[in-house]
């Protein structure tokens, strides 16, 4: 038995890899932002007194986190086109994994924001500010801060699965690498960079979120603790 | 919009307040009230209902009946401007409750800022003004955690004064406090009284209650037991609070 590996052959395509592996950052990029808006809504109405709201709220949350991705792309894929509504792959790909992502996002964030001591709202509500106020400069950021790590893996976790936006033809990393393989008959190379390629891209955004955390929390940044 | 009261009305008053955390009765039948200036200690046992009748005065707790009209809002009513109410009425906590995130800068600038539309250089020097009358301008740009206990509830007293409330309601502050730091905060209170400001304190500092207050409510099982100037601290009519004083409440 031997394993012959010929990376030449393969690696002389590595502009479509390049290609794809910035379109996979891409997905996560708008994927992670749109979904950390969606799902920071979804925690505020997951506990708001509006039972309408907090219902529906809950409803997304668990249809999501209780069906697989694949099947929520094709929901999105298929449904817009039966809408009649022509949509490019890649718009398809970043709303189906924003809305996967933002229910998973919805129960990190609603953890942080039960994290929350009382004393903080009342002490907040105490000095006059409204509501909309005590969540802006009161709950949000202490609340990320303590779930962050959990909110960057998750992201990470999303990059990672949008390779099975390769199934709706977009054109990230591993559709890429599809067409390479089948083209080269160097699957097994092929797949290799590819993995390479994927934890290249989970550094690049674990340096991110690192660096983003810096941003966000400069009292960690002085005091290098955690809240 | 409610009107504000006229200086010869109470600032605070309660009138029959009734409270019931399901069919535990808190507060049967409260009614005190405290005029401009005037400096009101809560005392009694654990459970008497002290901090609940303090906490229903900044509607932190909803009664169940009764009247309660703070700086002209009636805060019984169901209908009442929570956010205008809380602009007249400063509350500072036993656990202090600073912004952790914030520096006691930012802890003090938000409110003014967010809430009054001040502008940010303006809240700046009122945020220096207000450590300075806590004894902590050093420390406007640390972060809560790197104070010690009576510096953050310093700076939390400060923090409430920078809205300038009409009143200040003090919930146990010193409770969570080593003995040798209630001192700190004790002074920076007195030095409130001392410049006119309307107070009501919930306290177990008896010491403290006696010397700075000008009348003393004693609340026992959810009633007003007994009432007077500070004096009746050292000569008590009722049994229960000859006996409150008398078990080692009274120090210093």
């Amino acid at each position: 038995m031997s394993l012959q590996l010929d990376f030449p052959a393969v690696l002389e395509r590595w502009p479509s890899f390049l290609a794809g592996a910035v379109l996979t950052l891409e997905l996560a990029f708008f994927a992670t932002v749109l979904g950390a808006l969606l799902g920071t809504l979804a925690a505020v109405g997951r506990g708001t007194h509006n039972s309408l709201i907090a219902g529906a709220c809950k409803v997304y949350v668990e249809t999501i986190r209780n069906t697989p991705l694949l099947v929520q792309i094709f929901l999105v894929y298929f449904g817009l086109a039966s809408l009649g509504l022509k949509y490019s792959a890649f718009t398809v790909a970043v709303a189906a994994l924003t809305i996967n992502v933002g229910a998973y996002t919805a129960e990190i964030m609603r953890a942080g924001f039960e994290a929350i001591p009382r004393g903080q709202i009342e002490a907040a509500e105490g000095l006059a500010l409204s509501r909309f106020q005590i969540y802006w400069h009161i709950i949000l950021l202490p609340a990320v801060e303590k779930v962050y790590p959990a909110l960057t893996s998750q992201f990470v976790l999303l990059m990672l699965a949008s390779s099975v936006c390769s199934q709706i033809s977009a054109e990230e990393l591993t559709a890429v690498a599809n067409y390479i393989q089948s083209d080269t008959y160097r699957a097994f190379e092929t797949y290799i960079i590819v993995a390479v390629l994927y934890v290249i891209l989970s550094l690049v955004m674990r340096a991110g979120f690192w660096g983003l955390g810096l941003l966000l929390f400069p009292r960690r940044r002085r005091l290098g603790t955690p809240l | 919009m409610q009107q504000n009261s006229s200086s010869s009305e109470p600032i605070v008053s309660l009138h029959n307040v009734q409270k019931s955390f399901g069919a535990l009765r808190v507060l049967d039948g409260v009614s005190f009230a405290v005029a401009r200036g005037e400096v009101l200690a809560l005392i009694g046992r654990s459970g008497s209902g002290k901090s609940t009748a303090l906490r229903c005065i900044d509607r932190f707790e909803k009664v169940d009946g009764g009247e309660i009209v703070v700086c002209g809002h009636r805060v019984d009513r169901p209908d009442v401007n929570l956010r205008a109410l809380r602009q007249d009425v400063g509350i500072v906590f036993q656990s202090y409750n600073l912004f952790p995130h914030l520096t006691i800068e930012q802890n003090i600038t938000l409110a003014p800022c967010a809430v009054k539309g001040m502008a940010t250089s303006q809240a700046k020097d009122l945020a220096r003004k207000v450590l300075v009358q806590v004894g902590l301008e050093e420390k406007l740009h640390a972060y809560p955690e790197q104070l010690s206990g009576g510096q953050q509830q310093r700076a939390a007293i400060a923090r409430s004064l920078a809205m300038q409330p009409k009143v200040m309601l003090f919930d146990e502050v010193t409770s969570a406090l080593d003995p040798e730091l209630t001192g700190e905060v004790l002074k920076v209170i007195e030095q409130l009284a001392a410049d006119g400001m309307t107070m009501v304190m919930v306290t177990h500092e008896m010491g403290f209650a006696k010397g700075i207050a000008d009348r003393i409510v004693f609340m026992h099982r959810g009633k007003v037991h007994e009432t007077g100037p500070a004096s009746i601290l050292t000569s008590p009519t009722t049994p229960e609070l000859t006996q409150f004083v008398g078990t080692g409440n009274l120090k210093s």
